[in-house]
């Protein structure tokens, strides 16, 4: 197969190949540094590589910089006074560093944000409905109907106030919100944080689900590798604002120094720093 | 009775302007956590374009109050557009600052166009407007303010409720990042804010125009009380600045009544103390829910 390839090169299939490669990719980092308020560098060239239809999970331990790398795609560095200040984002091609939140939201890039970031004074439905910004003035009932079947919990509680929703419910609202813009590469920044484990497990099936029926890329940060892995088809290990290990998931599932920091598997075991997430309220109001 | 029923009558009508006015001021600090200091003079801009259109142009009382709606949704873009925009991240100081100077050009502007005298709009409001209710007459202003004043409170409830355009500018007030984070266009909210706030003002000021004539300094006088009715609603409140507005109407009119005209222009002064010593949150300010 692969001599076939390059034989046929020489003639003008390998250009063919070369095509193939390019829309195959979805997103394209690469070799980025970010840095806030001008001076605090966070990271220090990045690059990775997301294939269309993947569930790609970035892994690292809290402070490795994962929240900063995802607000780099999604533009929501600029609020928070960060900005790329090296290397390039490539989504399908078309560079977006340091474009707008509401550009790359437009193009089919949502994030969802860490530690459930509901609308309290909002209704359950009218928090889904803020998910088609994107979309202003198309119909969304029948994303209503999507939402509320992959997450039934919600339907009972729609004309509640999201303040008064529990964690769980928190989390499949702000998922289910952001299927109402029909996102082609889809965000999560650690949608486990603080769940029970039976919750966690429920959270990622249907994380699992939705790559596969909704046709969306994703891409998942996670200090809950075990999670993460087993829905993944490759992953990222990240510490210190660099990259330090990737490869297929299942092997990253098999790799010593992951089973030991992150699996906790290891005699050591030190998971502990799930816990203590910060929280970052000293980002520069935006006005 | 009979007396204390108009003053009711009065009061409440006053305090629907007062509303009117408040809910602008709220719509602009809710979303951009902005005190906008030139809002008594948003008041006086409304007043004056519907006196150019309406008695200077003679154009249909209708049309006229058409126009001058377009007109003030329009400038308060324009004014978002040219003066607030290019201040969005900067210290919130700045650009309160920039709205007590973007009043006071504004006022400079209104002096130099229709100088500092009185005005009168033509007389348009049907005499058959005006309702007999046996103990107490209801001129036919005050009902017009009542129509205005629950048409437009309907509108913008239902603006907020159901539309996208309203569930969008909720979900900025409530929590940017996230609303940023799903394509909100926050900066279209923003000036979303202005331009309704422009429209509401200019109700309010047309009314008080009516009432009392139209001069640049009374009305942006009056303008500022939408810090006592807001500071009483709760500064983030919607419905908290439509009660404020509407207590602080009341107030007014009874000290005047029974105590003293001149207490009646200081009264809404005395309770804003009052409240900020007693409840700084005001009374309807949005509690935080608090997770358990
Ligand atoms: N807005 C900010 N301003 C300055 N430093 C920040 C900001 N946000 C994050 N950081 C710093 O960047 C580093 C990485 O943060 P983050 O990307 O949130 O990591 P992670 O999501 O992996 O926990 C941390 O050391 C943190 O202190
Ligand atoms: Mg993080």
């Amino acid at each position: 197969m692969l001599n076939f390839l390059q034989s046929a090169g020489q003639g003008g299939g390998g250009k063919k190949k070369v095509q193939f490669m390019e829309n195959d990719t979805r997103l394209q980092i690469n070799n980025i540094s970010v840095v806030y308020s001008d001076v605090i560098q966070v990271l220090k060239g990045v690059s990775l590589t997301i294939k269309k239809g993947q569930v790609v999970s970035l892994l690292g331990s809290n402070g490795a910089g994962k929240t900063t790398t995802l607000k780099a795609i999604s533009g929501l560095l600029k609020p928070e006074n960060g900005k790329v200040t090296e290397g390039y984002i490539e989504y399908d091609g078309e560079s977006i560093q340091n474009s707008s939140p509401e550009d790359i939201t437009r193009k089919g890039i949502i994030q969802v944000l860490e530690g459930r970031q509901e609308f309290k004074y909002l209704t359950v439905e009218e928090n889904l409905r803020v998910g088609t910004a994107t979309r202003w003035g198309k119909p969304y009932q029948k994303d209503l109907g999507l939402v509320y079947n992959y997450f039934p919990a919600l339907l009972a509680r729609k004309k509640a106030l999201a303040g008064y929703c529990s964690g769980g419910e928190l989390q499949m609202l702000v998922i289910g919100r952001a299927l109402m813009a029909h996102p082609q590469l889809l965000l999560l920044d650690e949608p486990s944080l603080g769940l029970a484990p039976l919750l966690v497990k429920e959270i990622f099936q249907i994380i699992k689900r939705i790559n596969q029926e909704q046709e969306a890329t994703l891409m998942v940060v996670e200090q809950n590798a075990n999670m993460a892995l087993q829905i993944a088809h490759y992953g990222y290990v990240m510490e210190n604002g660099k990259i330090v290990l990737e490869s297929e998931a299942a092997e990253l599932r098999e790799n010593p120094d992951v089973k030991e920091f992150y699996l906790g598997t290891a005699a050591s075991g030190a998971l502990k720093s799930y816990k203590d997430v910060k929280a970052y309220k000293r980002r520069k109001r935006w006005l | 009775m009979e007396f204390f029923l108009q003053l009711l009558v009065n009061g409440i009508s006053l305090g629907f302007l007062y509303s009117l006015s408040a809910l602008g001021f709220v719509m602009i600090f809710k979303s951009s956590s902005v005190l906008n200091l030139a809002h008594g003079e948003l008041l006086a801009i409304g007043a004056f374009l519907f006196l150019a259109i309406s008695t200077w142009a003679q154009l249909p009382i209708w049309l006229s109050f058409a126009l001058t709606l377009v007109g003030t949704f329009l400038l308060g873009f324009i004014v978002e557009r040219f003066f607030l925009r290019p201040l969005i991240g900067e210290d919130l100081i700045q650009v309160i600052m920039l709205t007590l100077g973007l009043g006071i050009m504004f006022k400079g502007l209104l002096l130099f166009v229709f100088g500092g005298d009185i005005h009168e709009y033509r007389t348009f409001l049907p005499e058959g407007l005006s309702l007999d209710l046996g103990i107490v007459r209801i001129p036919s202003v005050n009902v017009a303010t009542f129509i205005i004043g629950i048409l437009f409170l309907i509108l913008f409830g239902f603006f907020f409720k159901y539309s996208s355009q309203g569930i969008y500018m909720r979900s900025v007030a409530d929590n940017q990042s996230a609303a940023l984070s799903l394509g909100v266009h926050v900066r279209r909210v923003f000036a979303l804010s202005w331009a309704i706030a422009f429209i509401v003002a200019a109700m309010s000021g047309i009314v008080l125009g009516i009432i009392n004539g139209i001069n640049v300094h009374e009305l942006s006088a009056i303008g500022l009380k939408v810090f006592p009715v807001v500071i009483l609603g709760g500064l983030d409140s919607i419905g908290g600045a439509i009660l404020g507005g509407i207590i602080i109407g009341l107030l007014e009119t009874f000290t005047g009544g029974y105590i003293s005209t001149s207490l009646r222009e200081i009264i809404p002064y005395i309770v804003l103390i009052i409240i900020l010593m007693v409840k700084p949150y005001g009374l309807f300010g949005l509690v935080e829910i608090e997770r358990v």
